[in-house]
């Protein structure tokens, strides 16, 4: 790839990753914010919330929100492992918990699309609260794309109508 | 194994421990002892709004939350069980609507326990997700000398 595509790529990616995230209600919900991107590579953090606490004893998260962020953070890295970067689907995903995260501490994820083919990604993840070489937890998961081009979902405007047009909850929030 | 905690009240109290769990608004529906949790759509557990797609990550939530209180079911109440390794499977799109999960426990030992979740949303038979993976159950105060103990130590 030339380096002025590449620069290009790079550009598009800024512009588009950080829309990648707040506009996924789920991510949003959970606070998560968008830190860095490259080609292939995407980090992602999440600040402390005693809402995402898995244990009311402990105060520690919640193993399902470090799932939420790494699928999050590896799918931001699939996605930009496309030349075009295309939008993408989990396939699977495969989470080792290597320790309880500090609670109070935010959480970093950093994820890899180390194998691109055509349609599938295979992307590793780590996460941990300020120390990379002291993991709370790691990823290894493969996507697939769901589309051709990311080109009709970029448009903030286009995205912000598909949240509003949602369907409501099936149920009210107790 | 005391029956306690076998009512669908002492499920969602066991739920309400888990503040992100209670977030999601997941409940219990309890037949005899078969339980089956509950994932009610709502529009911030969308992943992707273009498709109108749950979060692969708010699934996975909902599947590890199936397999921790089923444990915690089987057990004694407390506490909590904890995820060591888990798989999850994406099978179909998670559509905006509500999602159901079931449980069965592979294998338990006295420290780890191997469990499968299934989610589908209109048919059983069409999962949308399936989780497999390990869990560390809570150890016994009394049973702590043995923590470190060989692996093959399930008869207690």
């Amino acid at each position: 790839m030339s380096e002025d595509k590449k620069s290009e790529r790079l550009k598009r990616l800024w512009d588009l990753a950080p829309m990648f995230v707040e506009g996924t209600p789920h991510a949003k919900f959970l606070g998560i914010k968008f830190v860095a991107i490259d080609l292939g590579r995407a980090t992602l953090s999440l600040p402390y919330n005693k809402k995402l606490v898995g244990n009311v004893d402990t105060g520690i998260l919640h193993g399902g929100v470090l799932t939420a962020l790494l699928d999050q953070a590896s799918g931001l890295a699939a996605v930009s492992s496309f030349e075009a970067a295309m939008p993408v689907a989990t396939l699977d995903l495969r989470i080792d918990y290597m320790r309880a995260s500090e609670p109070g501490k935010t959480l970093i994820a950093e994820a890899h699309a180390y194998k691109t083919t055509r349609h599938i990604a295979f992307v590793r993840a780590i996460a941990h609260d300020g120390d990379v070489n002291d993991p709370v937890a790691t990823s290894q998961a493969s996507f697939m794309t769901t589309a051709r081009s990311m080109k009709s979902t970029v448009s903030p405007l286009v995205r912000t109508k598909a949240i509003a047009d949602l369907p409501p909850a099936t149920e009210a929030k107790k | 194994m005391s029956d306690t905690h076998l009512t669908e009240q002492g499920i969602a109290e066991a739920l309400s421990q888990l503040p992100y769990a209670k977030e999601l608004g997941i409940r219990p529906l309890l037949m005899g002892d078969e339980l089956t949790l509950i994932l009610p759509y709502s529009p911030h557990i969308i992943g992707n709004p273009m498709l109108k797609a749950l979060h692969g990550g708010a699934v996975g939530a909902f599947l590890e939350t199936t397999a921790i209180v089923q444990l915690w079911l089987m057990g004694e109440p407390k506490p909590l069980p904890k995820p060591i390794g888990i798989n999850l499977d994406y099978l179909r799109r998670g559509n905006p609507k509500d999602t159901f999960a079931r449980a069965v426990v592979a294998k338990q030992g006295s420290r780890v326990a191997n469990v499968r979740v299934r989610a589908w949303q209109d048919r059983y038979d069409e999962p949308i997700s399936i989780l497999h993976g390990h869990f560390l159950l809570a150890s016994n105060p009394d049973a702590n000398s043995g923590a470190t103990s060989d692996v093959k130590s399930d008869k207690k």
